[in-house]
């Protein structure tokens, strides 16, 4: 049942469409799922709310006219390095891999994804 | 011994008054009689210490010393120590061995320094008073009832408790300075760039920085000293020199001219921090400095705007733990899906997935525009204010937190009124400006911070100014009773 890994790809979201900044427990299931967290449904009422009260407190943003303002990508304004293509890394498979949770010849193993 | 600065120990080192061995032993000891009421360590390294130590010793008795070969530190466990467990307080790394050490613990490593272990925070680094932490909260040494600050906590309660002479912390929206005001130590954020991110446990990567945390700003500029400068392998690293943080410490400050932001006494300052911030600002001015009041305008929105910036990168780095390649993985998982979801509600406590939701919400499709780029230029009214600032001074002062240390639980279910304990913090980071927060007159018995916020790249005025207010007063030198 196991096969080896391949990196998960973010599926975009059925676009949200309420405008309200109050969260309900079908927002809170539905991002809980992009961010691939299990929640509870105990837990759903206290996290809805917080992140309501979160929402409240950043929601003084939208009073803020700055649609003339550059966005603010770097502190120092600096511009990504770059480096020649060479190898400068060696190979540390096994030293990586000794801490997963499980693999086998040098794979890292999950539940199978494809039938 | 343990109220020493890493200057008289070192003296001490070289004169043979004791080894590297002896004194390693005698702040093992302290941590082991002392630490089980504070919790400022998650993990001891007894062993690793000692063995760093007699390598110290061959070098001190060789004469090829720095000021640092033989001291013992301490590392937030936030940076990976190779061989060394390294949890950044989450249980989700509750087993993970780094394979290597970041550059930080790697500098240090080589000036000679001996880590003693790794201290407790706030979990990810994300919280303001250490009570986030898997490995549970960590006590401020002044008052066991109250909270150290966050999320550099464990670093600031140790050296406060003098449990180790320095230590290492990270500030992302305050991490290093507000817990060094509440457990009355020298906390310094350098400007973002300065000391490199690698190996250090990402958080919000335009925010994270390191920096050290002691005593004295004396000590601090050592520590910084090994600490700062070019790597290439963090790609914000910033390609500047690094002056020697020492040697303009006692620079006369005749003609310096302080701001004082208007906004930062405003509401919601208390009135007795009030007080001996404006103390420390008398000080100032008996060494010559001219004080005036300037403004930054935007001040109130520095708190929104880091909780849309700093979760939305949180939520990006923190999607590397996916139960895969390292870290927790949750038991029987029936799919890929149920192995994702289960390791990282299992693995992750609630403040970081409440920060991980709000990312995930602020980024996704839809709502990118009215969060995250609204917040991005926002970061640039307020860093303009900054800007605008250091045209008219050279430094700006002000309270570090609005607050003396508060007490464990009291703020725990309420995470707004948490966030706002960084008030003041919060813009320098966003602005990527170096801080430092300095001891200043107690409010009734709990220490008290003044934070000094300098220019880019200003890090040796920054250490100078705090260091003349320690040459003039002795607030730095107060330990906590019984330590």
């Amino acid at each position: 049942m196991w096969i080896c890994y391949f990196s998960p790809t973010l599926i975009l979201p059925p676009v949200i469409t309420e405008e309200t900044m109050s969260l309900d427990h079908a927002d809170v299931k539905q991002i809980a799922h992009l961010a691939r967290l299990d929640l509870s449904g105990e837990k759903m009422e206290s996290i809805a709310a917080d992140l309501t009260n979160i929402l409240d407190l950043v929601a003084q943003l939208s009073a803020v006219d700055a649609a003339d303002v550059v966005p603010m990508a770097h502190p120092l304004q600096m511009a990504q390095r770059l480096r020649s293509d060479e190898v400068t890394e060696r190979d540390r498979r096994e030293a990586f891999q000794s801490i997963a949770p499980q693999t086998e010849n040098g794979l890292y193993l999950v539940p199978k994804v494809i039938e | 011994m343990h109220n020493k600065s890493i200057t008289a120990l070192a003296a001490g080192l070289r004169a043979g008054d004791y080894s590297s061995v002896e004194l390693t032993q005698y702040f093992l000891d302290r941590i082991q009689r002392l630490d089980t009421g504070l919790n400022s360590f998650i993990t001891v390294c007894a062993e690793e210490a000692l063995a760093a130590a007699r390598a110290a010793d061959k070098k001190l008795q060789a004469g090829e010393a720095g000021p640092l070969t033989g001291i013992p530190i301490a590392h937030k466990d936030i940076f990976c120590t190779k061989g060394v467990r390294t949890t950044c307080g989450s249980r989700m790394l509750e087993s993970f061995i780094s394979p290597y050490d970041a550059t930080v613990v790697a500098r240090l490593k080589a000036a000679g320094a001996v880590s003693l272990g790794k201290t407790n925070m706030d979990e990810f680094a994300m919280g303001s008073s250490n009570e986030t932490s898997y490995y549970g909260p960590v006590r401020n040494p002044w008052d066991t009832g109250t909270v150290p600050g966050g999320s550099s906590g464990g670093s600031a309660a140790c050296v406060a408790a003098r449990l180790a002479p320095a230590a290492t912390g990270t500030d992302t929206g305050g991490s290093i300075r507000q817990p060094a005001a509440l457990c009355g130590i020298t906390g310094l954020k350098p400007t973002y760039g300065r000391v490199s991110r690698y190996g250090m446990i990402a958080f919000a990567s335009s925010l994270d920085q390191a920096g050290p945390m002691t005593t004295s700003a004396a000590d601090a500029a050592i520590m910084l000293q090994a600490m700062a400068g070019f790597d290439g392998r963090d790609s914000t690293s910033a390609e500047q020199p690094v002056p020697d943080y020492s040697s303009g410490l006692q620079d006369d400050l005749t003609g310096l001219k302080i701001g004082l932001p208007r906004e930062y006494f405003g509401e919601g300052l208390d009135a007795a921090v009030a007080r001996s911030i404006e103390e420390a600002i008398g000080e100032y001015k008996k060494l010559g400095a001219e004080v005036v009041e300037i403004s930054l305008p935007n001040t109130h929105l520095a708190v929104p705007t880091y909780y849309v910036v700093a979760p939305a990168e949180c939520s990006s780095n923190l999607s590397r733990f996916d139960g895969v390649r390292y870290g927790h993985r949750c038991e029987d998982p029936k799919d890929l899906e149920d192995l994702y979801k289960r390791s990282r509600a299992e693995g992750f406590g609630d403040e970081v997935q409440r920060r991980i939701l709000i990312g995930t919400y602020a980024l996704s499709a839809g709502y990118y525009d009215a969060y995250y780029l609204k917040a991005q230029q926002v970061r640039q009214l307020i860093s303009d204010d900054f800007k605008r600032a250091f045209g008219q001074v050279d430094l700006i002062m002000g309270p570090t937190a609005p607050e003396s240390g508060f007490r464990i639980g009291e703020k725990a279910d309420d995470p707004v009124s948490m966030y706002l304990s960084d008030i003041y913090t919060i813009a320098v980071n966003l602005a990527g400006l170096p801080g430092i927060s300095i001891p200043v007159a107690p409010a009734a018995g709990s220490p008290v911070g003044l934070q000094i916020i300098g220019n880019y790249f200003a890090e040796a005025r920054l250490l100078n100014v705090a260091h003349r207010l320690q040459m003039a007063t002795d607030y730095h030198q107060a330990a906590p009773a019984g330590i």
